[in-house]
């Protein structure tokens, strides 16, 4: 197969319990999701050796936060990519770790917009070549989502009830959490009755803000033998950017049609090998369009898929973030990508909620996407194998 | 009838040279699209370059401004509500938008529309579209004018 990916592991993983950080600094969230992930790993903040984080972190690049933790590295990546960066992260760190750069490497992302901790840039920059030509139509990240849709309800007779399933399964996962924002099992009714934001998204089609973050390491199969941890594989992985493409992009699809083949291609594996996935979740249609773009089923079919909580641990046959994901549990810093891939760790390691744990679950995968799902966005796939 | 407030359309974008033609079109109500003479095809938006060939021979070319709604939304955290979209020119491409000057509750997809240059307060006319109907173009013209008059004031 050739593949870098199949000798590296995650060998520590950590989630921030927070959701609201009124007393920390941001440089304290990402110095308490370091500490834990490493602490996780059975190994020391001085072991790490590589560093990985996106442009959210503050400072150029990773510099000013390695130095606040004071860590030393040989090897760092500050690639951004939006929620799908720990993925990327991930994948990069792998190449690294086999290629002979890095041993350990520690993947970070927190941010903290509820409680501010990150200055608004006022200024749009123009040289942005697009820019000129969209922000004076002044629309927001929702609107984005939104459009796409419509779009995919107009294509393929998809329906509102179909993506509240989405959020409804998110809901029955979510009450099992004890730091999910949103505990409370929610209905389709419920769903489609609150407010609309942008048609067709409601307020509870969208996810919600949270402080917080997460991390986890990435360590060489040497040390991974070492460590009295489960042991997680990274099997495959695949990065895409999906933009407008001149004009010509249909937005009823995304990047994961080449990141999910990519991944699947490397591990050897196909959709139906999956026994959990943890899907990017910013809002109701950006799943149900993964799910299809993955292959999980037909194009065009998302609706049907997830319906009558076919995503729901225990009653469906795909359950998907069991964690309560984005739409319920946790989107720190307006980012999915970290959380996702610690939920699909724990349920390899048996580690999730057991109400909500899938049975034998010996592969998994975590799919980010990053930006804008109906103009450029950043994909990325991660299949991940407990050994 | 919820007619939407068509000016200002903020923040406005500055001129560069790569896009000052097309800038200068809007402002006498005209779209222009960049075409490449050496696949023939019309890009989005408009680049010196070709993207689709990396060909540098390019051209503007005046676009009839007519096309349908590819995919919308009605951004209802305003008030009033405001629609965004994505219109594919009758040449192909889809770009972003706003669709203006009629009920927001009365837009959908395929429905045919046409370009029209609201007028900012300072920089460039930036194309916006409204229904492709005689009356709702006329419509829009007299709120345009009201409002011109109304700042002469
Ligand atoms: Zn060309």
């Amino acid at each position: 197969m050739g593949s870098v990916a199949q000798s590296v592991y995650i060998a520590g993983i950590y989630e921030h319990p927070t959701r609201k950080a009124v007393d920390k600094s941001l440089g304290q969230l990402y110095f308490e999701i370091a500490q834990g992930a490493v602490a996780d790993a059975g190994l020391s903040l001085s072991d790490v050796d590589a560093f990985y984080c996106d442009t959210d972190a503050p400072g150029f690049g990773p510099l000013s936060i390695i130095e606040y933790l004071g860590i030393e590295v040989r090897h760092y990546d500050s690639t951004d990519v939006g929620g799908s960066a720990p993925m990327v992260h991930l994948s990069h760190a792998a190449q690294a770790i086999a290629t002979g750069k890095c041993n350990v490497a520690l993947v970070t992302m927190a941010g903290k917009p509820r409680t501010g901790g990150r200055g608004l840039d006022t200024q749009p920059n123009w040289a942005v070549p697009e820019l000129a030509f969209e922000l004076p139509y002044a629309h927001g990240v929702v609107d984005q989502y939104a459009m796409s849709a419509m779009r995919h309800m107009y294509e393929f007779d998809t329906t509102a009830e179909q993506l509240a399933w989405i959020k409804v399964a998110a809901s029955h996962h979510a009450q099992h959490n004890p730091h999910a924002m949103l505990r409370d099992v929610v209905t389709v009714e419920q769903v489609l009755g609150s407010v609309m934001i942008a048609d067709p998204l409601h307020r509870l089609d969208c996810c919600v803000v949270s402080d917080g973050g997460g991390a986890f390491v990435v360590v060489s199969q040497e040390i991974a033998r070492q460590l009295k941890r489960p042991r997680v594989r990274l099997r495959g992985a695949g990065e895409a950017i999906r933009d407008l493409r001149g004009g010509t992009a249909d937005i009823t699809s995304s990047g994961a049609v080449v990141s999910g083949a990519t991944a699947f291609a490397e591990a050897g594996l196909k959709p139906s090998d999956i026994k959990y996935a943890s899907l990017y979740d910013s809002f109701t249609i950006t799943v149900l369009i993964q799910l299809e773009d993955l292959g999980f089923c037909k194009r065009g079919q998302g609706g049907a898929f997830v319906s009558d909580g076919k995503l729901i641990s225990g009653v469906g046959k795909l359950p998907i973030n069991t964690d309560g994901g984005g739409l319920c549990s946790n989107h720190p810093g307006n980012r999915g990508g970290m959380t996702k891939i610690l939920e699909a760790v724990r349920q390899l390691r048996e580690e999730a909620h057991p109400a909500v744990q899938v049975r034998n679950c010996d592969l998994a995968l975590a799919h980010g996407t990053g930006g804008w799902l109906a103009s450029r966005h950043g994909s990325a796939t991660v299949i991940l194998e407990r050994v | 009838m919820d007619v939407q407030t068509l000016t200002p359309l903020t923040p406005v974008p500055p001129v560069s040279p790569e896009t000052e033609a097309f800038w200068d079109a809007t402002a006498t109500d005209r779209l222009l699209v960049k075409f490449c003479n050496s696949c023939n095809k019309v890009h989005v938006y408009p680049r010196a370059h070709c993207p689709f060939c990396f060909s540098v021979d390019t051209e503007w070319r005046e676009s009839p401004g007519e096309g349908e709604i590819y995919s919308y939304t009605v951004i209802r955290r305003e008030t009033p509500p405001r629609v965004v979209a994505y219109v594919r020119l009758d040449e192909g491409v889809i770009l972003l938008t706003n669709i203006v000057g009629c009920d927001p509750n009365g837009v959908h997809i395929d429905q045919r529309v046409k370009a029209v240059f609201p007028r900012a307060e300072d920089g460039p006319c930036v194309p916006a579209f409204v229904p492709a109907s005689p009356t709702q173009e006329l419509a829009y013209r007299r709120e345009c004018q009201g409002a011109e008059s109304h700042e002469k004031d």
